[in-house]
């Protein structure tokens, strides 16, 4: 044989939703259960359900630095009031006084941390310093490796966390010879689920039949389609309304997605959760559904062998 | 004649990386004097966004006249056009193999950008 | 009053109370939708369209006759939106945040600001409720500006309901600041109690008066439940699993409308509201 030029592609398969509530992260977990072997990552980092469900072991902890924040240095305040009359977030506030004058104050929460206060404020009285926006871990479960976060209360740009969590999750993948990716994506068509979508191999977007469920489908693949991305859509709670479980897959259909399983509505998918399992580790009728999905799916994580470099291809 | 080449490593056999952004290193290659420099571009592969932008400001201050990587999407498109540097597609395993490829004139520069954004 | 209804997740029922809510107000209402990133209220409200006006940030030009290629527009942007490549600055739009900082860091006065569309604002008349919803164009990664734009709408002297998007992200403090109660609305559930107990820390740091809404009771168990009693969190309202509220809601059907037994409990959803704000603010009497 001659020498192998070519490198592994490690598909990434990312499960969106749109709107939220639609079973995302039951599905998630049940196909961690299926795939045996795959790297999990949660993306959903604004609220991170997965852990309930896989019960992580943590084996290590980062801290998330993103962007930066600006720090009033109270006792060097002129009280001049410039950082207020620039700051286009209303992020500066009033929160007092002190001899007479007012006491100028930065809201973490409303900072943008575009620096512009920091830069012209006549007396140089406000730090910049670097702000932790939340952690991100690597954990062991019983389905294989898992990356995780947690981001802090109203941290902004929880794209680049999603990022992170997809980075560490590619790099183990490559560590560790996994050919698949599992991701939990967040909900919505905003920043995080650009970060999540973009590069990946193919996306599930789980939905239901509700008009809600078929209006944000819509701008679901509208996104999947503008970063010219393979995917795939499933029905979840089909037998709620069965007419418009018709229209939502012919509407998927027709905007060139591919159509998988129906996923039943079932209470014991709640029941699973209690018990901290994936759906598919219990007898709950809907299980049957979830490995059909996974089936239709048609990942097998076995590493493929492509020409040329394709590796890093995320 | 100045091509830098998207890589993760610091010599001719290191691969060539497929993204240009969030390429961590890029090998500057002097055509004429027949020598190369790495640059650092570890910085950009952690940007949350601009990574593209940073990275061409990046090998355009360092005197590249032409790019040669994977993919190139429409910010780094943008960016590279405006400053002169033509990119060039490859899908050669290493920079040595690219190298070669870009002095048997086989490779064309690229014509618009051919990934989306966010191509992380 | 200014009401905001959030939740820690999506999915749990935001929508279902605040539509539902706004239609048992009995006085006039605005509904802001202010889950730009998918905006649901409208269809279930059946209403006329008003009024549709662009939201747009503010972002930089460049005079390339003024410009001198110094560089310091690029130097400053910390969103690397702006960049110097060939002979002036290259603008990227979709980076900027329009703090306008290159604007007034550029020594030759070479940078003016022109706006960029982000999404549209729209009103709706529908009966007794006006509902005044932000859609953000696909693509586009803004939502609390857009959120703002919303809320500018807001007329005094009228109660609003906001409904909030999922999460406990900017988004989600953008549309919550500055209202005079949260609502937040969950399910007795393992999810439904960990993004609780999240949107909780979240109030409760932003210093505002909640209640808990809990959702399709009788699914999960009591751990919700015994969290609000432990926490003395007013438990506001309960909604029973029903499936044929899943089913009313598919349609796109409000549940009062579809289901008249359950109208008494958004009044009283309303009335527990209008109670625990006066409580909080010490009045006798409920402000509007």
């Amino acid at each position: 044989m001659g020498q192998i030029m070519s490198a592994a592609k490690i598909e990434e398969l990312v499960v969106i939703s749109g709107k939220g509530g639609t079973g995302k992260t039951s599905l998630t977990a049940s196909f961690a259960v299926l795939a045996g072997n795959a790297v999990i990552a949660d993306c959903d980092v604004d609220a991170a359900d997965l852990h309930l469900l896989l019960a992580p072991r943590v084996l290590a902890q980062h801290e998330f630095r993103s962007g930066h924040e600006a720090v009033i240095r109270m006792e060097e305040c002129v009280a001049c009031g410039v950082c207020q009359d620039y700051c286009r977030f209303d992020a500066v506030r009033i929160i007092g006084e002190v001899a007479g004058r007012p006491e100028f104050s930065v809201d973490p929460v409303s900072c943008e941390g575009c620096g512009v206060c920091v830069r012209f404020c006549p007396a140089k009285a406000i730090d910049f310093p670097e702000r932790v926006c939340g952690e991100w871990m690597v954990s062991e479960t019983r389905c294989g490796t898992m990356v995780h976060a947690r981001l802090g209360l109203a941290a902004e740009n929880s794209g680049k966390l999603v990022s992170t969590v997809r980075r560490e999750a590619l790099r183990i993948a490559e560590k560790n010879g996994n050919g698949l990716i599992i991701i939990d994506g967040p909900p919505g068509i905003g920043c995080p689920v650009i970060s999540s979508v973009s590069g990946s191999s193919l996306v599930l977007v789980v939905t239901e039949p509700t008009v809600s469920g078929e209006h944000d489908l819509e701008r679901v693949l509208a996104l999947t389609k503008h970063f010219s991305i393979g995917t795939a859509v499933s029905v979840n709670k089909w037998d709620i309304n069965p007419a418009m479980t018709e229209r939502i897959e012919r509407k998927a259909r027709e905007a060139g997605a591919r159509v998988v399983g129906r996923v039943r509505y079932d209470s014991a998918v709640t029941t699973a959760q209690l018990r901290e399992l994936a759906v598919v580790e219990t007898d709950a009728p809907s299980a049957e559904d979830m490995r059909q999905v996974w089936n239709d799916l048609g990942l097998t994580g076995n590493i493929r062998i492509t020409d040329g470099v394709e590796s890093l291809s995320s | 004649m100045k091509i830098a080449f998207s890589t993760s490593g610091e010599n001719l056999d290191a691969p060539l990386d497929g993204r240009f952004g969030r390429a961590s290193k890029f090998i500057l290659y002097d055509l004429e004097k027949e020598y190369f420099e790495v640059i650092d571009n570890q910085q950009n592969l952690n940007a949350a966004q601009g990574a593209g932008i940073q990275a061409a400001e990046a090998v355009v201050r360092a005197g590249a006249n032409g790019i040669v990587t994977g993919h190139c999407g429409p910010n780094a498109y943008r960016a590279l056009c405006a400053a002169g540097v033509a990119i060039y597609n490859c899908e050669a395993p290493t920079v040595a193999a690219a190298l070669t490829a870009f002095r048997a004139g086989v490779l064309l520069p690229m014509e618009s950008a051919d990934v989306e954004g966010h191509w992380v | 009053m200014i009401l905001a209804v959030a939740s820690g997740k999506g999915g749990t029922g935001k929508t279902t109370v605040s539509v539902n809510l706004a239609q048992v107000f009995g006085a006039r209402v605005q509904l802001l939708d202010c889950d730009v990133e998918e905006p649901n209220s409208h269809l279930f409200l059946k209403g006329t369209l008003r009024e549709s006006e662009i939201a747009a940030i503010r972002v930089p030009e460049v005079d390339e006759s003024l410009c001198n290629a110094c560089g310091l527009c690029s130097k400053f942007c910390q969103y690397h939106a702006i960049a110097l490549l060939g002979a002036t600055p290259l603008v990227f739009q979709e980076l900027c945040h329009g703090c306008g900082g290159c604007e007034k860091i550029c020594p030759r006065g070479a940078i003016s600001e022109k706006e960029r569309r982000i999404g549209v604002v729209e009103t709706v008349e529908a009966d007794n409720v006006t509902l005044i919803q932000g859609r953000l164009d696909v693509g586009v990664a803004m939502a609390p500006p857009l959120i703002r734009a919303v809320k500018s709408r807001l007329l005094g002297g009228v109660s609003a309901i906001l409904d909030a998007p999922p999460g406990t992200s900017c988004p989600v403090i953008a549309t919550i600041r500055g209202s005079d109660l949260v609502v937040l609305v969950t399910e007795p559930t393992p999810f439904g109690l960990h993004d609780l107990k999240l949107a909780v820390d979240m109030v409760k740091e932003l210093g505002i008066t909640f209640g808990v809404v809990v959702n399709r009771v009788g699914i999960g168990d009591d751990r919700v439940h015994r969290f609000c009693g432990e926490r003395k969190i007013p438990v506001l309202l309960e909604i029973p699993d029903d499936r044929r509220i899943a089913e009313a809601y598919s349609r796109g059907e409000l549940v009062i409308d579809a289901l008249p037994e359950y109208r008494s409990r958004f009044s009283t959803l309303l009335w527990n509201i209008k109670e625990l704000r006066g409580k909080k603010s010490g009045a006798n009497h409920v402000r509007s």
